[in-house]
């Protein structure tokens, strides 16, 4: 408050703004009132010589301002900002520039075409496949394509699409084919070809995915619909594909 | 002091030579101290130059003893400085593609004039992460820990996390097997991560409608792979981190770690 008067102490012609901040202070208008009114915590901020001067020369000036109450005089040369409010305007803007820069550099961390294999594929026709496991398309696109006379679910012969991702940390089994089964190199999980867990550190059994005829007789792969034998999900019509 | 010079008879060549060197402008220029024979100077000394000023002018007797500190922080910064140092070197052979990482490294070691700059990175980098856990643990020991270190202690175990990611991060340039399937398994975490994973606890809740906001090519493990496994973009990704963004954060944080280590009274007396 003292701050706002030691300028009226030093220029009494000037008017004050009239801008909301400025009407904000109370002692303004107050001044050319009869001095009844003076507000309890003012009595306490106007006892330094530069306020008392300040309001001697806000009530010589009471007149000149009451005529410019509504309209602004063309020669104030007064701010129609005060510096508090442009600094607050400043910093809000520079909040605002902040964090839209950290919000595009966080979006430039995801591009928006990736150089992968597509999650869905055709996989050629069923005739092309024999019995157990095939691995053409394990280096591409994480499948293996077993095809089996009885499923272990759905009790039928044809094709099930089994994603090449462990289930404990997520590495790359090997089919031994000796053996039959999918053996993890990392920590020694074991699979059977249909998929189930039986030995190593593997919680669950390995995700199928989803597979269906295309149009044109073709095996369609898709693994974005994943099937969970844990969940029941293995007898879904399309995590096995009869035939 | 410079200014009361006296005639020796007897001043050797050397002398004269020191004499004319530190009145020369350049040396003046450099350091504004005289030599560090007093209390003042020797406080000047650490005052007046950027690096030692982090260093506290003064320490206790028992905290430059090896049995009390046993100086895993100032072993763990010369290992960082030798890290930086060697991995700089690497960086002038080492191309983060695909097609060249890993005959890189193998040229790194069978065709480049000493062929130790390698090893000296890698065994640099096990031992700094060994003797960043002795500090952390002598500090623990010694109470050091407790106000008004608190902070400095703060600082001290986002450093650790920030070794580890160091660690990690450069465990995937040699691009062979133990590497992709190390990062593979290591990368898996941030699938678990609150709401920013796919996986992770409260993921499930971002959703509009049927659509979820959080899935496997938008999420933080994604963020660090740059693809949805550990691919070119993966290799890319944790090269300019490991040589850039991780070394530059561990710096600042080292700086303050330093200056707070002063500013906190200096090293902890004996309990």
């Amino acid at each position: 408050m003292a701050d706002d008067t030691k300028p009226e102490g030093t220029q009494p012609a000037s008017p004050a703004p009239a801008t909301p901040v400025a009407a904000a202070h109370a002692p303004r208008p107050a001044a050319p009132r009869p001095p009844a009114v003076p507000l309890p915590d003012l009595a306490g901020k106007t006892t330094t010589a530069a306020s008392l001067g300040g309001g001697a020369a806000k009530a010589a000036a009471a007149p000149a301002k009451a005529a410019a109450a509504a309209t602004r005089d063309p020669d104030d040369m007064s701010p129609l900002l005060t510096r508090r409010a442009w600094m607050g305007l400043a910093w809000g803007a520079f909040t605002a520039a902040s964090a839209a820069a950290l919000a595009a550099t966080g979006r430039f961390m995801f591009p928006n075409v990736l150089n992968e294999p597509p999650q869905q594929f055709k996989a050629g026709f069923p005739n092309e496949y024999g019995m157990g496991v095939d691995e053409r398309w394990k280096e591409k696109f994480g499948v293996w394509i077993v095809r089996t006379p009885d499923d272990l679910v759905q009790r039928a012969s044809g094709f099930y699409a089994l994603l090449v991702t462990c289930t404990h940390l997520g590495c790359t089994p090997n089919y031994l084919s000796a053996e039959g089964k999918f053996k993890c190199p990392c920590h020694g999980s074991g699979f059977r070809t249909t998929g189930i867990n039986f030995e190593g550190p593997a919680p669950r059994p390995l995700e199928r995915a989803r597979i269906v005829l295309a149009d044109d007789g073709q095996l369609l792969v898709d693994k974005a619909r994943k099937f969970q034998w844990e969940l029941g999900q293995w007898a879904d019509s399309e995590a096995f594909l009869r035939s | 002091m410079a200014e009361t010079k006296t005639i020796d008879p007897k001043e050797t060549a050397a002398t004269r030579l020191w004499n004319w060197l530190t009145e020369t402008q350049v040396w003046k220029s450099v350091f504004r101290h005289d030599r560090p024979d007093s209390d003042r100077t020797r406080v000047l000394v650490m005052l007046s130059n950027v690096f030692l000023h982090l260093h506290p002018v003064r320490m206790r007797k028992s905290g430059v003893k090896l049995r009390y500190t046993w100086c895993m922080g100032g072993m763990s910064f010369f290992l960082f400085l030798s890290l930086t140092l060697t991995g700089l070197l690497l960086m002038f052979y080492y191309r983060p593609t695909l097609e060249y990482a890993y005959t890189d490294i193998v040229a790194l070691r069978e065709h480049v004039p000493l062929g130790i700059m390698r090893e000296m990175h890698r065994w640099g980098a096990h031992a700094m992460v060994i003797t960043v856990m002795l500090h952390m643990f002598r500090v623990f020991l010694t109470g050091s820990y407790k106000p008004p270190r608190e902070f400095n202690w703060s600082v001290g175990v986002i450093m650790l996390v920030l070794t580890l990611l160091l660690s990690f991060t450069g465990y995937l340039l040699p691009w062979d097997q133990l590497a992709i399937w190390a990062i593979t398994v290591g990368s898996n975490m941030a699938r678990a991560t609150p709401f920013l994973g796919h996986e992770g606890p409260g993921a499930a809740l971002l959703r509009l409608g049927d659509v979820p906001l959080i899935h496997a090519y938008d999420d933080a493990r994604f963020a660090l792979l740059g693809g949805s496994f550990v691919g070119e973009g993966a290799l890319l990704r944790f090269y300019v981190l490991h040589c850039v963004g991780l070394p530059l954060v561990i710096a600042v944080l080292m700086a303050v770690h330093f200056w707070r280590v002063r500013k906190d009274g200096g090293i902890s007396g004996p309990l």
